[in-house]
């Protein structure tokens, strides 16, 4: 009997592991082994559920009962009672706030309900760590299809009439950043992942390479292929260990199979992955500063053009894609560009995954269809703020983004429109904020960072976000006067204007959202 | 050992197929048989857990794929245990007693796969 009765899944996802997931997963181990029910019931380590906030998740399949907040002790209840006897365990369902009652299914949970996974689709659906799982559900027929049936051209068509944009957070046309790679005459050619992801509160791309990591090496080599690359490499911050292990080990079993190496599926293309550590500089997010990195340089952007597409990698044509923008495209070749095309708004397709942090109450991983409203995000799926308090601002975009508030909460969500109301996609960070939090102290908070992430390399924002931090840090201490917010306000569009890549250009937007929507609390600091 | 082409690649396909059965069938498939196994501890004790593993055994044996084998509590039938409900969709739902392991076969072959009520192992036509 190859395939168990039952499947217990639990997540060993970076949240869940950190409230003691693993400890749940040994003692259900043994006790399993212990009532002699080894064999017919199997324990499978899955990748993030998203909803982390009621972590450890453990699900039960196929009778599909979600249990959340498991503790280790909770173990023997399970087994005893759920698998053995057929009874759930009511105390560990999740309960829904609403209506005040349990819920035993994933989709009765309003978390779940308006979500729709297509890049998490194998997040808690599958062993990351086991090669054979990813098949079953399809995995590698994309490159498969793409190297034994399609051309370069065709496959690139296909991305750009799917209408598919970079998810790192800048939004570029991806068909389009392949046509122009494709097109260089140099050879050789590369392909990079960016996995530097290093927004305060994001881990929409750990999540991902801890989940699933194949559906990105798989969508690498697709990228491979289409652009002329035989060599892939994922930049990745050290300090994800655990995704770091999982790719590995999935980059070695899929050179086992041979769907990395020489002459996969039997024909002339050849691709392999390598792994680039980096320090967790978030300027390493920076297409150029990350090339540098990769190089063994210093972390710092060059200028553009010439863009990496003509010359990247030791001076090679290099394309560099986000891990949630890879995660996308093996479900694209396989169910078309018109189907991808058909999710979403306008200029904006398929879905984005964003992280839900701050003062809500279902903090975690959800994903959504472009064009959903931020208040669905924050109170349908996100259960609204904490505590019963009162819904202030919403930062998206990281520190390059701004404050949304209450009156901009019915924007349906695509790159155009959160430009439009004064912040940006970014990457995928939400963090909300309740009425007790000080706007200006939040600006601070972000300037604090940017100004410790700032490489250094131009003066604007070198020294720039520190003058912008020490006059915000002298305004909070209740020492400004009117004229540091008019010094202020117009350092922040100097910076802006003047900084050589994207983190300066962008470090001040904190500051400027926050002087437009909650210009009462810097006076309230002056007056003070 | 290498995969060499598409056809392959799906042999691992199919072949792990099994493994992960499971899951996809609970994802809200509109077609899928329910078979749920009472498992309280008369069940368990009149062999129950026996049943449900010949159930599982013989889909895969039979490769039906949409049909998934629960285990419950106990619906106080313990005069006729092991019990089994079959649930498909559009049917009223059929309550088996004294379905010990070797019945399934038949359970399987005409009800989930005939579609006709296996009426000896009804509970209501059990001499209690």
């Amino acid at each position: 009997m190859l395939g168990a009765r039952t499947n217990i899944m639990v997540c060993t996802g970076t949240g869940c592991l950190a409230s003691e997931s693993e400890k749940v997963l040994k003692n259900l181990e043994l006790i399993l082994k212990a009532r002699g029910y080894e064999k017919e019931v199997s324990i499978v380590k899955t990748g993030c559920f998203g909803f982390c906030e009621q972590g450890p998740i453990v699900k039960i399949e196929p009778d599909n009962i979600f249990y959340v907040r498991v503790s280790p002790k909770d173990a023997k209840d399970i087994i005893d009672e759920h698998i053995i006897k057929g009874r759930p365990v009511e105390r560990l369902l999740y309960k829904r706030p609403d209506i005040n009652q349990n819920v035993r299914r994933q989709e009765e949970m309003p978390f779940y309900k308006k979500q729709m996974r297509i890049a998490l689709r194998n997040c808690g659906l599958i062993n990351p760590e086991d090669i054979n799982e990813y098949i079953a559900f399809g995995g590698y027929e994309a490159l498969g299809k793409v190297l034994t049936t399609m051309s370069g051209e065709q496959v690139i068509d296909v991305v750009k009439r799917s209408g598919l944009r970079g998810r790192g957070g800048g939004g570029f046309p991806t068909g389009l950043k392949w046509e122009i790679t494709r097109k260089q005459q140099s050879q050789p050619k590369f392909i990079i992942c960016n996995a530097d992801e290093g927004d305060p509160g994001a881990f929409m791309d750990r999540s991902i390479l801890e989940g699933d990591p194949h559906s990105v090496l798989e969508a690498m080599a697709i990228g491979g292929y289409a652009i002329g690359a035989d060599k892939g490499i994922i930049y990745i911050r050290a300090e994800y260990p655990l995704a770091i292990e999982r790719l590995n080990t999935a980059i070695s079993q899929a050179r086992e199979l041979g769907l990395l190496g020489n002459n996969i599926f039997g024909t002339d293309f050849s691709f392999d992955i390598n792994i680039k550590y980096g320090a967790g500089a978030f300027v390493c997010g920076e297409e150029t500063a990350l090339i540098n990195s990769c190089e063994g340089k210093r972390g710092e952007p060059n200028y553009k053009p010439p863009y990496p597409a003509e010359e990247g990698y030791w001076g090679h044509p290099t394309c560099v894609n986000n891990v949630e923008t890879f995660a996308n495209i093996t479900q694209i070749i396989t169910k078309g560009a018109d189907w991808f095309a058909s999710i979403g708004t306008e200029k904006s397709k398929g879905t984005k995954v964003f992280a839900l942090a701050g003062k809500i109450n279902n903090v975690g991983l959800v994903e959504v269809p472009m064009g959903t409203s931020l208040r669905e995000i924050i109170f349908d799926i996100g259960g609204g703020i904490q505590g019963g308090k009162k819904f202030k601002a919403v930062q998206t975009g990281g520190p390059s983004g701004g404050v949304i508030t209450e009156k901009d909460l019915d924007t349906r969500i695509d790159y155009e429109s959160l430009l439009n109301i004064g912040s940006m996609m970014g990457s995928g960070g939400m963090i909300v904020m309740d009425e007790t939090d000080n706007m200006v102290r939040i600006a601070k908070f972000y300037l604090e960072f940017t100004m410790d992430e700032s490489c250094g390399r131009c003066t604007p924002c070198r020294i720039g976000t520190k003058r912008l931090f020490e006059i915000l840090n002298k305004i909070t201490s209740g020492k400004g006067a009117m004229n540091d917010i008019d010094a202020l306000k117009q350092l922040s569009y100097m910076i802006k204007g003047s900084s050589l890549c994207g983190l300066g250009q962008t470090a001040p937007n904190p500051v400027i959202s926050t002087m437009r929507h909650f210009w009462d609390e810097y006076l309230a600091f002056i007056k003070a | 050992m290498g995969i060499k082409s598409l056809e392959e690649l799906k042999e691992i396909r199919d072949r792990y197929q099994g493994k992960v059965g499971l899951r996809q069938s609970a994802n809200g498939q509109e077609d899928t048989i329910e078979v749920l196994i009472g498992m309280a501890t008369c069940g368990i004790s009149s062999g129950a857990r026996e049943t449900l593993n010949a159930f599982v055994e013989e889909f895969e044996k039979q490769g039906i794929a949409n049909a998934k084998v629960v285990s419950v509590g106990c619906i106080g039938y313990c005069h006729s245990e092991p019990t089994v409900q079959i649930n498909m969709k559009g049917k009223e739902p059929v309550l088996y007693g004294n379905v010990k392991k070797d019945k399934v076969a038949e359970i399987v072959e005409k009800h989930i796969k005939g579609g006709s009520v296996v009426e000896s192992l009804l509970v209501m036509n059990l001499r209690i």
